[in-house]
């Protein structure tokens, strides 16, 4: 058994929208990876929740959240179509989603490697003159870069399985905003359908544990470089 | 170079009050844990903000409360040099040191590598990686960075606190040359330990549940007797300055202070260093006749300058001898059986072992 064309264009799809998603979310998770770290401000644990939120809604809830700000007919969605970025039903909005759904995992996996990193290098490296941008640029994120990347990984691991909130958001349009997790759940719709659904129910786990090893080996390495070992 | 301060910090526990200036060498905070010296460096430093007050390195204001001026830490040029060296475990040693040189503003002046490696004693440690480096080689380390960042001053809190007697003894020695180099750097320094002290600051400052006790020159404060129970009855001492004119053949040296000359074993300093003794004023004992038979032979004429008596039984008593002062500490019993008063010419006899090897300085 052989991925057929629609397989290929499935996988290809949910590369493409979960490589965008990721390399979009980190500078924004890393940002707020470190505010919940490193700062206290009002409305940290309304932050903290609002990140959270995807991880315990239904994705179908989140999805169907998307639409009604997004959509062709909501007033955002019709702001953004008026500049050229139409998100609902189409791939990007396919990112989007992807997006909010990974971004808590990334989130949670880069406040910890802040948390493990020692306020007071940060303070001895301030002492020595480094601005506080140099001071992340030169200290922390050296000493974050592995659990940046675990979340990372993390991230797009989540993006390449998300079904409930992109089928809801953009719904499964071959060629166009059919990722993976669509076209299995499509496969199985149809009868006779199975052999294409095992071949990608291959390729997504292929993917998704190839991911999971990746931020797990990642993952001790930021434990041993702040060991200093 | 000469930092004024002068701040008010509330806390749950006391309130910090203090007001002090920091000229060149070195000037030394003293204190019981939890007295507020910490707070002081942190405030100067600029990790706390204080409730009220005003911090200047000569006419640059580093805090002025009234004006709503805070400098942040890293525009300060303050070298801070902490108790645990947090060097950067992603950076080796000579990378940790050009951390500190990167920025130095452009055209300062201060020391290049080469200087502070060999000022240190550092070479051979360029490509180590900070955890594998021990305690004392850390310290030296983190010293060099905050070196190399050419510094207005130096702040060092603590920063032989963590390391054991013979770490101590590896670092003292760079420290004096830091205070008697070239650098001319002023430093402050806090710590609780008296030996230190004694050993390496030029000024003192007492300070005990956020308020200044006693601030002078060292050899004033440690051997003013109101001193004492801050420094602690034990530790109390003068500290005074003596020339080494003879290494005898049985390792006895013959030193020349003031008031005379005395003998004292285990002195390594050559003929004609100066060096600093460290007199307890547990062990100085009064005599009001010259004594004879003694088994010590250090026995100077004094004169009672003050008495202070204590809480307890004990009483400190601050001896004129040539152009030092010396600190005996005695019992109020003996005061009132000899008749001990101010003005009163007496003899005091050193002990023999009074100086301890590391507490000879220079």
């Amino acid at each position: 058994m052989t991925p057929d064309a629609a397989a290929w264009d499935a996988l290809r799809l949910s590369l493409w929208v979960a490589v965008w998603a990721t390399v979009l979310a980190i500078p924004l998770a890393l940002w707020v990876a470190w505010l919940l770290a490193r700062r206290d401000f009002w409305g940290k644990s309304l932050l903290n929740a609002a990140v959270h939120l995807p991880l315990v809604l239904p994705p179908v809830v989140t999805g169907y959240l998307l639409l009604m700000a997004f959509g062709r007919n909501a007033p955002l969605g019709r702001a953004l179509e008026s500049i050229g970025l139409q998100l609902a039903f189409h791939w990007s909005g396919a990112v989007l989603a992807a997006m909010i759904m990974g971004f808590p995992l990334m989130v949670r996996a880069m406040r910890l490697a802040i948390e493990a990193v020692d306020p007071k290098l940060e303070e001895a490296a301030a002492s020595l003159g480094a601005s506080r941008q140099s001071v992340f640029g030169r200290v922390t994120l050296p000493l974050i870069l592995p659990g940046v990347l675990a979340g990372t990984v993390m991230g797009f691991a989540k993006a390449m399985g998300e079904f409930g909130a992109t089928i809801t958001f953009v719904a499964n349009i071959p060629g166009q905003t059919q990722t993976l997790p669509s076209a299995i759940w499509s496969a199985l719709q149809i009868p006779g359908g199975e052999g294409q659904a095992v071949v990608m129910v291959l390729m997504a786990s292929a993917v998704a544990v190839s991911a999971v090893l990746l931020s797990e080996m990642l993952a001790r390495r930021v434990a041993a470089r702040i060991a200093g070992t | 170079m000469t930092l004024s301060l002068s701040v008010s910090h509330r806390f749950a526990e006391f309130a910090l009050d203090i007001t002090l200036e920091a000229g060149p060498g070195i000037t030394a905070l003293f204190g019981r844990s939890g007295a507020g010296k910490t707070t002081v460096i942190n405030a100067v430093g600029g990790l706390l903000r204080p409730d009220a007050g005003r911090i200047a390195v000569d006419g640059d204001v580093l805090v002025d409360t009234k004006r709503g001026i805070f400098v942040p830490p890293h525009k300060r040029r303050l070298g801070t040099v902490f108790q645990d060296a947090r060097l950067f475990p992603h950076l080796n040693v000579a990378q940790n040191l050009m951390f500190g040189a990167r920025y130095a503003p452009k055209g300062s002046e201060g020391p290049a590598l080469s200087d502070v490696i060999s000022l240190l004693g550092l070479e051979g440690l360029q490509t180590r990686a900070p955890a594998t480096l021990s305690g004392g080689q850390k310290q030296r380390v983190a010293l060099g960075r905050a070196l190399l960042s050419h510094p207005r001053m130096l702040l060092m809190d603590e920063p032989l606190a963590s390391l054991d007697g013979p770490r101590k003894q590896e670092i003292l020695p760079f420290l004096e040359r830091l205070r008697d180099g070239p650098l001319g750097l002023p430093i402050l320094y806090v710590s609780h330990a008296v030996d230190e002290i004694a050993r390496l600051a030029d000024r003192l400052v007492l300070i005990q549940n956020g308020q200044i006790q006693a601030q002078g020159p060292l050899f004033e404060v440690m051997s003013n007797p109101a001193a004492v129970p801050l420094l602690g009855v034990r530790e109390a001492g003068a500290v005074i300055e003596a020339d080494v004119i003879a290494h005898g053949a049985d390792g006895i040296s013959t030193l020349r202070i003031s008031a005379g000359e005395i003998e004292l074993p285990g002195v390594q300093a050559p003929i004609g260093a100066r060096v600093r003794l460290r007199v307890l004023a547990q062990d100085v004992i009064l005599s009001l006749t010259r004594p004879e038979g003694l088994s010590s032979v250090n026995v100077l004429p004094v004169q009672i300058e003050d008495i202070h008596p204590g809480d307890g039984p004990g009483a400190a008593i601050a001896l004129r001898a040539g152009t030092d002062r010396l600190l005996a500490r005695v019992t109020a019993r003996a005061v009132a059986e000899l008749g001990l008063s101010k003005g009163t010419q007496c003899f005091a006899i050193l002990k023999a072992t009074t100086v301890a090897p590391g507490s000879i300085g220079r």
